[in-house]
């Protein structure tokens, strides 16, 4: 139906529309657990902030479960090199989504206040260890990742955890924090109410602020960073080994795309707009904007590394050769051409019933609605 | 060369996280469904026992459920974060089933989960019934496309190795789909499932019934509990037979080891009740056989073979030969990928690559192994047939333990008569054993299959991530830590929600309804003490 290269565009799109319904979703969920101990002081409170997320947040969580089993079956390469080498990283991640539903359901089954304070700091360090994690994932992966392959294509990552933890990437890491906490704190503008609404509008327009200085500076400081450059002809429906291209690091290659493509500065800009159409409604106190608004600067800012990046997916930096790009990493047409399939069946139905959901959970949380719920 | 010791606590962790993660998907496949037979129930006769009894298996569901959503998260990352060389040689293949797991069910059930605690108000009766079953179909679709998967490692069907990507590649999706392993396997583990939810609702009740209390939600439980119990342990039973019969054409290793069987016997061979395998000596002593059995249960016929142990391993010897062939094949073809001859050579032995690769457990370039490297290049790597032959011994005799008490439970309450006191205690005393046969069962599964992690064509120990011992440490470490903290809170959470019974849950109004009203005062100064514990 469709040949190998438009299959690895699509695919090398559909990860980009995982990753953004993952943000956009169950960021809203990070943002809101991070902000808990701030825009909740009572136990109330806290249980209707909470409850605003609570019906929804296993099924958003889902989008970052489908994002590893899709990287799996369509970019194999990436998910064995990415997730290998980010290793104590992917840990810590994945304590704190150990920790996420376990606190969601534990929190309210007893009475003591310590026992729902721990639950408390557990969940802020769900929603505030992932939403920096990702930021800085993304800051390396446009640095580079030290990585090579052997001749058998078994990758080696050279190196450690500290090294993760470099100035851009911390930036990066800041961004996409300060992202998630806006989103939050427009998810609550519209489904909550009282204080923690109140609150979560004064820390919203602080991370907006944060979002719109921090992307700008990163914008900035991508001009002086090594960009990757593929120097020989890939055939776009060639067999998928890395081995077999040139790449060299070049400074600000990374801006290559949009200098290109002009129309691709829409892109960050809209970032950068999304950003300040949230700022403006919080201002305003018109939640609605103001959710719209951190949804287009999470999208924006997710498409934005993309855009820079492409045909590059994973860039080497000890060997730049072996970098992982969009012709020479992604699973076998055959298995790319079932799995569009699959999902084109599926995804609409998935859509339709988390819609469905989303109606009937429709409206406000208020504190005088906690004592029945759950959470 | 690869680590061993890092190889070591790679499988380790897998096995921990695994067997931990697998202590929670049973209930939930059982519990799921039972929830929904009994809202099922609540819908058509508008008794509100039924509601209360859903709400409080719900309850207990809920507990469980986040544990399996907690643990399973690390499943699904585990292959990329340690076993790097796995999920590139075989992710073309493997990665598909785990993506249509999303797409198929957890969306389903995590997305409607949050409408079955939170929807009671908001939903209709039969919408909210809806919501039950779809959270049920959609636990039990992804223990489909886990077992498809798993069902591919044990049989890996319809995929090649492509020389030009040096990695397995699909040919054909429904010999994946529809391979005989992973559908009897998905038959057999979800049956199991639903006997861990059985005996769990079997075993609540029955505490309660002994001590009087909550009698009207307790009996209704344990009929539901007891007629789909008996359905499910009969049918484990029956299934089990049939991924034993599936075994005989890919994994005759598997059945070798689990019936302690070193040496091929003529047709029919006898089934070994007991014995005491001895790797060292290579034979099992101190046998009780059954004449004829085996045969009948592997081959179904009373004249073809069942393969032994030392048999199968001479076996391998002649296909790492023919293995190697295929590798010298494929480093040609590495070096010039024009080479037509090297193309011919590998195609014609490429079955039995994965055979050569085991070599590399001694030497850089499986070519350069000595003959004696290659004798034992298998026998080493064989799995212990001691814990083998008895997981499986005592992973059937608790199967059958159920179908007797599913029956007498199902003849008692069906016959309508007052279920004895010796019957409920030992009802509850059988609270662990569906938990014990399932991990005795993934035992048997995944230990057995050793040392392979893809059959024949991947060995376990090139799969393993190339990442630093201290690493793995840590992270071991750190499960450890986290899932024993887990588990002390889980048990001690379902330990407070079943002592103080349903009447929390039943809501204003829940109590007027029951239609043992004599009961409930003995409940409830009963339950008083222990809350104020």
């Amino acid at each position: 139906m469709f040949d190998y290269e438009i299959l690895r565009l699509i695919w090398w799109a559909l990860l980009g529309v995982l990753l953004v319904a993952f943000a956009i979703t169950d960021g809203f969920d990070m943002g809101v657990a991070a902000l808990l101990p701030a825009v909740a002081r009572t136990d109330r409170q806290r249980r209707q902030v909470i409850n605003t997320i609570g019906p929804v947040w296993e099924g958003n969580q889902v989008w970052f479960i489908l994002g590893g089993g899709a990287i799996f079956a369509a970019w194999p390469a990436l998910y064995a090199v990415s997730f290998s080498g980010f290793y104590l990283a992917m840990f810590l991640l994945l304590a704190a989504l150990i920790i996420r539903p376990v606190a969601f359901k534990f929190r309210s089954k007893r009475e003591e206040p310590q026992w729902r304070a721990r639950w408390d700091a557990a969940l802020c360090f769900s929603g505030v260890v992932p939403a920096l994690l990702f930021g800085v994932a993304v800051g390396n992966v446009l640095l580079g990742i030290p990585f090579h392959f052997d001749a058998t294509l078994r990758p080696f990552y050279t190196g450690s955890f500290f090294d993760l933890l470099n100035p851009f990437a911390l930036l990066c890491g800041v961004v996409s924090l300060a992202m998630l906490v806006l989103h939050g704190a427009t998810w609550l503008q519209i489904k909550a109410d009282g204080e923690p609404m109140e609150r979560a509008r004064r820390y919203g327009m602080i991370a907006a602020i944060v979002v719109l200085v921090l992307f700008a500076l990163g914008g900035l400081w991508l001009t002086q960073i090594d960009g990757y450059r593929i120097i020989t002809e890939q055939d776009p429906f060639g067999p998928s080994n890395p081995l077999r291209k040139e790449v060299v690091a070049e400074a600000g290659y990374w801006l290559h795309n949009f200098n290109a493509h002009p129309w691709l500065w829409l892109v960050p800009l809209a970032g950068l707009a999304g950003a300040a159409l949230a700022l403006l409604g919080l201002a305003g106190g018109r939640g609605a904007l103001s959710f719209i608004g951190s949804k287009l600067s999470v999208a924006a800012i997710i498409i934005t590394v993309g855009a820079a990046m492409f045909p590059v997916i994973l860039p080497s930096s000890i060997e730049p050769s072996h970098s992982l790009t969009v012709w020479d990493s992604s699973s076998s047409h055959y298995t790319l051409a079932v799995m569009l399939f699959s999902t084109a069946l599926l995804l609409p139905i998935v859509l339709l019933y988390t819609a469905w959901v989303y109606k009937v959970l429709w409206g406000r949380v208020s504190e005088d609605d906690v004592k029945d719920d759950m959470y | 060369m690869i680590d061993a010791t890092l190889v070591e606590l790679s499988r380790l962790q897998f096995a921990l996280t695994a067997m931990y993660h697998f202590l929670f998907v049973p209930l939930t496949l059982g519990l799921s469904f039972m929830i929904a037979i009994m809202e099922s129930v609540y819908v058509m006769t508008g008794r509100t026992v039924w509601r209360d009894m859903t709400k409080f298996w719900g309850l207990l569901f809920g507990i469980n459920f986040a544990m399996g959503v907690a643990t399973g998260i690390v499943m699904e990352f585990q292959f990329g974060t340690n076993w790097a060389y796995y999920s590139h040689y075989v992710g073309d293949v493997f990665g598909a089933p785990l993506a249509l797991e999303g797409l198929m069910a957890f969306f389903l059930e995590a997305t409607l989960v949050g409408l079955f605690f939170f929807g009671w108000d908001r939903l209709s009766k039969v919408q909210h019934l809806a919501v039950t079953w779809l959270v049920a179909l959609g636990s039990n679709l992804s223990a489909l496309w886990i077992l498809i998967a798993n069902g591919w490692m044990q049989n890996p069907v319809g995929a090649v190795f492509n020389p030009d990507t040096m990695r397995m590649e699909v040919i054909n999706f429904a010999e994946v789909i529809f391979n005989p392993v992973a559908q009897a396997k998905f038959v057999h583990t979800v049956a199991a499932g639903y006997v861990t939810g059985a005996v769990f609702v079997l075993s609540i009740s029955a505490w309660y019934l002994l001590r009087r209390r909550h009698v009207a939600l307790a009996k209704r439980s344990l009929t539901v509990a007891a007629s789909f119990g008996l359905a499910a342990a009969l049918s484990v039973v029956v299934l089990g037979d049939e991924s034993g019969y599936a075994l005989t054409d890919n994994q005759k290793m598997k059945l070798a080891m689990i019936e302690g069987m070193w040496h091929t016997e003529e047709a029919p061979a006898a089934f070994t009740v007991f014995g005491i395998p001895d790797r060292n000596a290579q034979e099992t002593r101190y046998e009780l056989r059954i004449p004829w059995v085996m045969g009948l249960i592997a081959t179904r016929s009373l004249d073809q073979e069942v393969p032994g142990i030392l048999e199968l391993l001479a076996l391998a010897e002649l296909h790492i030969r023919d293995g190697l062939l295929a590798y010298d094949a494929l480093q040609r073809l590495n070096e010039n990928q024009a080479d037509a001859e090297a193309r011919e050579i590998f195609l014609a032995n490429q079955h039995y690559l994965g055979y050569a690769l085991m070599l590399k457990r001694y030497v850089e370039d499986p070519r350069d192994a000595t003959d004696e490297q290659i004798a034992s290049a298998m026998r080493d790597s064989l799995p212990n047939v001691f814990a083998l032959f008895w997981s499986f011994r005592f992973m059937v005799v608790i199967g059958f333990y159920f179908i007797l008490l599913f029956g007498a439970a199902f003849y008692m309450c069906s016959l309508r008569r007052q279920v004895p006191r010796w019957f409920l205690r030992v009802a509850v005393f059988s609270l662990p054993l569906p938990w014990i046969a399932a991990e005795l069962g993934w035992l048997v599964a995944e230990y057995g299959r050793q040392p392979w992690v893809i059959e024949g064509v991947l060995p376990t120990f090139l799969g393993v991530s190339s990442i630093g011992l201290s690493d793995i440490i840590i992270t071991l470490a750190g499960f450890m830590v986290l899932y024993t903290v887990l588990a002390v809170i889980e048990i001690k959470l379902m330990v407070k929600y079943i002592r103080r019974g349903p009447e929390a849950e039943a809501g204003e109004g829940g109590g007027q309804v029951l239609p043992l009203p004599d009961d409930r005062p003995a409940s409830r100064p009963a339950a008083l003490p222990e809350e104020a514990r």
